[in-house]
């Protein structure tokens, strides 16, 4: 269960994330999108309930859980006066990754143009895909996407998806929310406003988790 | 851990430098208000004499209070603070980074300008070199003390104000035996007690400030 400011914004919710897989997570403002994704992040902590990994509690050991997953929000931690390629080399450091697959991350999202420009000058998209290019430049097993296509063009969208392949080709997991459509073939659909608490309807009374159409 | 310690370190002494003007605001501001004190108490170069140890660490101490909130509130509004709580390293050692790097760019220059600033209010100059080692060692425990209110007021309205009244209390101990060991040279006597005492505070704060910083700072992030 995840309480939000006393108000309790899902619970009895129970899923689970294989190798390869991808989760998308629909419902609409406020049904806890946001507040599922920085809770597997370990941002937040739930009201009640468990998060594992290989059948071991996360909260034991935050740091490794940190390192194997990458989490993107609705703030692109873009600094105004670090060049492009400084912000992204910065927070592969950081994770432990070094430089070494920086320059293919900005490639990946076509950003090689744009790797000297200062982060104030950058435009929403192009801060959302250098924000993005952290997921190439420091690769980890679990991606938490808190709608990537926000501001992001057609083309930039389709770059997304391809990258989603690739990872998930790799054996590595995808959970993303979103409103927009995007590609994820296979993927499965958590309705979050279904798990709402006050709704007399136990969890299991209906499939938790379907195939996306 | 160590390279993650100096990856934030340099990353936030490279956002101070490029946006200078912080840093030199503090300076500014250091220098102006001291240089009030000649004309709100007039030129007696005795009254002055006296007073020159508390008025430069009183300035001091609310200079470094006024760049606190450039600590963690841009990291804070921009999303960068989430990534930083998630880097694999604790947390405790990321906001030593980050306050090493803030000593680094706003103490260090206070602390050049202090002995041309007390020559103005015609400190003694015995009173010179403590007066320097007294900040090196009083400042960062400011600094220290700072993070832990920076990172308690995250997210609040009138930030700056709410961080005054939290910690400027805690800033009384650093100021009284800053002071003493000044005055304390100025007039002949020892002053290597409350030079231990200062490095002890700093001890002190160095174990206890990180810890309760990060804490707040999770906390901020809920």
């Amino acid at each position: 269960m995840c309480v939000r400011g006393e108000r309790a914004v899902f619970a009895n919710l129970s899923f689970r994330v294989e190798a390869g897989d991808a989760l998308l997570l629909v419902g609409p403002n406020g049904s806890g999108k946001s507040s599922l994704l920085r809770l597997m992040a370990l941002l937040l902590h739930p009201a009640s309930g468990r998060l594992t990994w290989d059948d071991r509690s996360v909260a034991d050991d935050s740091e490794a859980h940190a390192a194997r997953t990458r989490y993107v929000g609705h703030l692109d931690a873009i600094k105004p006066v670090l060049a492009l390629r400084e912000n992204v080399a910065f927070w592969a450091r950081l994770a432990g990754a070094g430089t070494t697959h920086v320059d293919a991350a900005l490639e990946a999202f076509n950003l090689t143009r744009l790797a000297q420009v200062p982060g104030r000058l950058l435009s929403a998209g192009q801060k959302r895909r250098a924000n993005l290019a952290r997921l190439v430049a420091a690769p980890a097993p679990l991606w938490l996407l808190d709608e990537p296509t926000t501001a992001l063009d057609r083309a930039s969208i389709a770059l997304l998806e391809d990258r989603l392949a690739r990872h998930r080709a790799e054996g590595g997991m995808v959970v993303l929310s979103t409103h927009q459509d995007i590609v994820l073939p296979g993927a499965r659909v958590l309705a979050l406003d279904r798990f709402a608490p006050g709704l007399a309807r136990p969890a299991s009374a209906r499939p938790l988790l379907e195939p996306a159409s | 851990m160590i390279a993650v310690f100096l990856t934030v370190l340099g990353r936030d002494i490279r956002l101070a430098v490029r946006q200078g003007t912080d840093s030199l605001m503090v300076v500014a501001f250091f220098v102006v208000t001291v240089v009030l004190f000649p004309f709100g108490v007039g030129p007696e170069s005795a009254v002055l004499e006296r007073i020159s140890a508390g008025v430069l660490w009183v300035t001091a101490l609310l200079a470094s209070m006024l760049s606190l909130d450039r600590l963690f509130q841009q990291d804070y509004e921009d999303g960068s603070l989430d990534h930083l709580t998630r880097a694999p390293a604790p947390l405790a050692g990321i906001v030593a980074a980050k306050v090493a790097a803030h000593w680094l760019t706003t103490a260090l220059p206070l602390i050049a300008a202090a002995p041309l600033l007390a020559i103005l209010l015609h400190m003694r100059p015995e009173g010179f070199a403590v007066l320097v080692v007294a900040m090196v060692l009083g400042t960062p425990t400011l600094s220290l003390i700072g993070a832990v209110g920076a990172a308690l007021v995250l997210g609040a309205r009138r930030g700056g104000v709410l961080v005054a009244l939290l910690i400027l209390p805690l800033y009384v101990p650093v100021l009284i035996f800053g002071v003493s060991a000044v005055d304390a040279a100025v007039m002949g006597f020892a002053y290597t007690a409350q030079i231990k005492i200062l490095a002890a505070l700093l001890m002190a704060s160095l174990v206890l400030c990180p810890l309760a910083t990060s804490l707040a700072l999770r906390q901020a992030l809920e």
